[in-house]
């Protein structure tokens, strides 16, 4: 990514970001959710891009720290009555914090212990951490245990929707881009090496796991007050799969690329639902003639996960990096 | 202690069904160094293929009987043998020389595909499974109420187990096995054909998936699309625990595995069950990063 222009379009993003949510009454509800749903995926996307495709680390737990940002989130804004807007702002902005610092501090717990892992071990050790915050959550009776959460205020708007993705995408670029940051990529492509040339490799994979659980955090705050309903169920192992899926899809180690993926992966499901809506169809005699899209997207969605892997296996929107000499 | 056998053989039927679908793992993982995750689909697929051949199978064999238990098991198996071998051929092998993490995608693509598509076509809806085979209670061995169903599961594991080992250990296609976990290229050189030796060690963990399938609805007879999620993640769990790659780490993983989460439930709390696998693992991937029984990998520079 090209970071010369990088600060320009951070606040280009906050001002459109801004005046789209003012707008925000004028849009269809329906879309609007898809854009948040967008938004979010482009948080979580980028932020986990950091610990799988810049610092070569299997993160598969993503989603766990989602979900400690978004019950944080949920239980501080749940204490709030009805307030002013500037005050709802406000509490929301704080709510969110606290969830991305909790989740940063999961994500720390996390990063400690797994240093010694590697490759496919890390994965499924992340991939236990997140199930087991998942089992926790089911068990707290004060946050709805399997019933799931009602979060009462639907703060999550376009503007903090974007905003944020927007804070994301510049604080991981700026952290890559830094001369601190190279070192996530030496890691990326040669631990060893790394290690050698006197890099501290385990504060680099501990930072890339908090900074990334922080923005996760935040991801989640943003879900549960766009959502208004939270059960530990919907972040399970499935969901931290779809970021996954994105930062794959997007090319490891692009940001641009994971931007584009993220909205694609949410657009897709959706897209495939309108075609199944449409009522008529040219050539077509039937009511509803692409109806069974709408049973089989999730079956379409995942060939076509399939089908790209094979015809483009580096990615939709990767450009070349020059591999390490193995 | 009636009450702590009582559990301790709930936990090894438990165990000995993830240490079938363990095995899977662990062999795909050990010729191909990648994570199959379909793995606990065809699981799912081994019970649907039993559920939807039970009926058929009445129709010559009444049911239930061993020998019509029997033949359901052997179709179920010869069946998601076949299917394991063609994924392999489909979704996989074209990805042969690519990244180890695109062939991770593709086989969560694969198994989202099997569950998706196993959602249209059998339905989302969980469904019972027929009783194939007779039960008898065994009781009052020193007050323990015991099940046949369980000693079914234990004994048909330990065949499948020992008739693995024999595989693996005694035949042509098993050394070939072995030589191509060791080095793939030198075996290839000395004349090994991987891309069937490859496709055999799908078809061999595939069908062991199938019997464990089967067993598992013999024992809890709700099967839906989605059964193969948790119990596939707490197998491959218990394979790394066993020490990925070796065959005897991950039955005793799956074990352990098993015993574990059916002590930690029937003791101390029953929700935290889903959470007790990863747990285990954690704690020990702490003190031995190479798993139980696994071999530490010196890294070359």
């Amino acid at each position: 990514m090209n970071f010369r222009h990088a600060k320009t379009i951070l606040l280009a993003a906050w001002g459109v970001s801004l005046l789209a949510s003012l707008a925000a009454s004028r849009i269809n509800p329906y879309w609007l959710y898809v854009f948040y749903d967008i938004g979010i995926g482009i948080v979580m996307a980028v932020s986990l891009n950091l610990i799988n495709g810049y610092t070569g680390q299997f993160s598969l737990g993503h989603a766990g720290f989602m979900a400690v940002g978004a019950y944080v989130s949920a239980v501080i804004t749940n204490q709030c009555g009805d307030l002013s807007m500037f005050a709802a702002n406000g509490i929301f902005a704080l709510a969110l914090l606290a969830g991305g610092l909790s989740a940063a501090l999961a994500g720390l717990l996390v990063g400690i212990p797994t240093l010694r892992l590697r490759g496919d071990y890390l994965a499924i050790v992340t991939l236990g951490f997140g199930e087991i915050i998942r089992v926790l959550l089911q068990n707290m009776d004060k946050v709805g245990a399997a019933r799931g959460l009602s979060v009462m205020h639907g703060w999550t708007n376009l503007f903090w929707t974007f905003g944020l993705a927007a804070v994301t995408v510049y604080v991981v670029a700026a952290l890559v881009n830094s001369t601190y940051g190279r070192g996530f990529m030496a890691v990326h492509d040669d631990e060893v090496a790394a290690e050698a040339m006197g890099l501290n490799t385990t504060k680099y994979k501990v930072t890339a796991f908090v900074v990334g659980a922080f923005f996760a955090g935040i991801a989640g705050g943003l879900y549960a007050h766009s959502k208004q309903f939270i059960t530990p169920g919907g972040f399970g192992f499935m969901q931290s799969i779809t970021f996954v899926v994105m930062v794959i899809l997007g090319g490891m180690g692009n940001t641009i690329g994971v931007i584009l993926a993220a909205i694609l992966l949410t657009l897709l499901p959706e897209g495939l639902r309108m075609l199944a809506g449409i009522e008529h169809l040219a050539g077509f005699s039937a009511n509803r003639p692409l109806s069974w899209l709408g049973e089989t997207r999730m079956i379409i969605y995942s060939l076509l996960l399939i089908v790209l892997m094979l015809a483009r296996p580096q990615g939709l929107f990767s450009r070349k990096r020059n591999a390490p000499v193995k | 202690m009636t009450e702590f056998l009582q559990q301790l053989i709930n936990g090894l039927a438990f165990g000995s069904i993830l240490a079938l679908i363990a095995i899977g793992y662990t062999m795909v993982y050990g010729i191909l160094r990648f994570i199959n995750f379909a793995h606990g689909d065809i699981f799912m697929l081994g019970a649907f293929a039993g559920f939807y051949l039970a009926p058929k199978i009445a129709a010559l064999i009444p049911l239930p009987s061993i020998a019509g238990t029997l033949v359901v098991l052997g179709i179920s198996m010869a069946l998601c043998a076949g299917l394991g071998g063609l994924i392999e051929r489909l979704a996989y092998r074209p990805l042969r020389k690519r990244p180890k993490l695109t062939v991770l995608i593709t086989a969560i693509g694969v198994s989202l595909f099997i569950e998706y598509a196993g959602q249209f076509f059998f339905g989302a809806a969980p469904k019972k499974f027929p009783d194939i085979l007779p039960v008898w209670q065994v009781t009052r061995i020193g007050g323990l109420s015991l099940n046949s169903n369980q000693l079914v599961v234990l004994g048909v594991s330990l065949v499948l187990l020992l008739a693995l080992r024999f595989i693996v250990l005694k035949t042509k296609i098993g050394t070939a096995m072995r030589a191509v976990s060791f080095n793939p290229e030198a075996a290839a050189l000395m004349g090994v054909n991987t891309d069937h030796v490859i496709s055999f060690t799908f078809a061999l963990g595939s069908a062991l998936a199938a019997a464990a399938g089967i067993l598992w609805a013999i024992n809890y007879p709700s099967i839906d699309p989605l059964m193969g999620i948790l119990p596939g993640l707490k197998a491959f769990v218990a394979a790394v625990l066993g020490g990925i790659g070796s065959l005897p780490g991950a039955a005793l993983g799956g074990i352990i595995i098993g015993v574990t989460e059916t002590l930690v439930s029937g003791y101390i709390s029953s929700t935290y069950r889903d959470a007790i696998a990863f747990a285990v693992l954690i704690l020990i991937l702490l003190v031995k990063p190479s798993g139980l029984l696994g071999k530490k990998e010196i890294e070359k520079v």
